[in-house]
């Protein structure tokens, strides 16, 4: 049962990442762009778990924390470039 | 005593957030997080806001609660608006007039209603006196403040006393 | 493991797996940028969640010992999303984006 669910889990995630992708590629906008980048890093949190499950160990823990924090400084740091055009004034 | 323990709640909540970070409960990393939890605050005390007192517990408890029941409940309306049909969605702008002008409490209002999926917090105005909230199917935008106004910024202003 | 446990992993499993789904193909359907913004950030966030739950519950049922740590990374993403999200907004209002015809109310001036 849980290797089925963990399959199923890991094809799901993998698909939306690969939707994420696309609107990467595709755009329209710049925002569009990093808001697509920014869910990409929050699935790629949700697979590592996945995968750490699927190895039964919880060695995966610090690299899905370390993903969770430079994500979001990144995206910040991005979205406040694209706002102000600089990063720290 | 303020000196030397700027904030307990900070202090309470950085010994927790080590206990989890260690995983570990022995007395050793209790000790470790006990210092850490007293050395973070008296450093980073002259960075901080200025933050409100809770003045009621009890209630800040029920709100959380709340929170985490309207994101679950929310969360399956919009999936189900994002599976049916996208392009018969109503979005809408609306302005809410904040009844309070404190930051802490703005940033939680703030986060709150982000949190609810349906709405995003999308600005605040200069004077802080206005949210901008951007929703995703609004019926009636007048509802939407309103609700947003008496869910949200009444319990919480009602929290910190301001 | 019991049974009872094994499924209850699972269906947290499937439950996040799904929303963390549901988030990207709102990233995709959506017509504007500012609905995009709602997919993402909380449909993801809470299937992120989910399957976080399920990381916690089978590695507490595994070892025998509590294993909490998992939290942090649910408690760190609830409190950052909303913070990208405003921050997505502001540049997309700042950038001017188009929106959809249909959307009442005007995006202020950056």
């Amino acid at each position: 049962m849980l290797s089925f669910a963990l399959n199923a889990a890991f094809v799901m995630v993998g698909i939306a990442m690969l939707l994420g992708s696309w609107r990467v590629l595709v755009g329209p906008s710049l925002t569009d762009r990093v808001l697509a980048l920014d869910t990409l890093y929050i699935n790629s949190i949700a697979l590592i778990v996945l995968f750490g499950i699927y190895l039964g160990t919880s060695m995966y823990f610090e690299a899905a924390l370390l993903i969770a924090l430079i994500g979001f400084v990144s995206t910040v740091a991005v979205a406040k470039y694209l706002l102000r055009g600089d990063i720290i004034e | 005593m303020k000196r030397w323990l700027p904030s307990p709640m900070l202090s309470l909540m950085l010994w927790g957030l080590w206990l989890l970070l260690a995983n570990d409960f022995s007395p050793g990393q209790m000790v470790l997080g006990v210092f850490f939890a007293w050395l973070i605050p008296v450093i980073t005390e002259p960075f901080w806001l200025r933050r409100p007192r809770i003045v009621k517990p009890g209630k800040l408890v029920m709100f959380v609660l709340m929170v985490h029941r309207d994101i679950l409940v929310a969360n399956m309306a919009v999936a189900k608006l994002i599976l049916s049909s996208p392009s018969q969605l109503r979005p809408a702008f609306v302005e809410v007039p904040l009844d309070t002008d404190n930051e802490f409490v703005i940033t939680v209002l703030a986060s709150v209603v982000s949190l609810t999926p349906g709405t995003v917090s999308a600005d605040i105005s200069a004077d802080r006196r206005t949210l901008l909230v951007h929703g995703l199917d609004v019926e009636d935008s007048a509802a939407l403040v309103a609700s947003i106004k008496q869910r949200y910024e009444a319990p919480l202003k009602e929290i910190f006393g301001c | 493991m019991s049974v009872w446990v094994e499924g209850l992993v699972a269906a947290l499993i499937l439950i996040g797996a799904g929303f963390t789904l549901v988030g990207s193909i709102g990233l995709v359907r959506l017509q504007d940028v500012y609905t995009r913004l709602h997919g993402p950030t909380k449909a993801t966030t809470l299937g992120v969640g989910g399957i976080i739950l399920a990381s916690l519950v089978f590695f507490t049922a595994q070892t025998g010992v509590l294993s909490v740590h998992e939290v942090l990374i649910t408690l760190f993403l609830f409190i950052t999303a909303p913070v990208s999200a405003h921050l997505l907004a502001k540049t997309a209002m700042h950038r001017q984006e188009k929106k959809v015809q249909s959307t009442r109310g005007e995006p202020w001036q950056q």
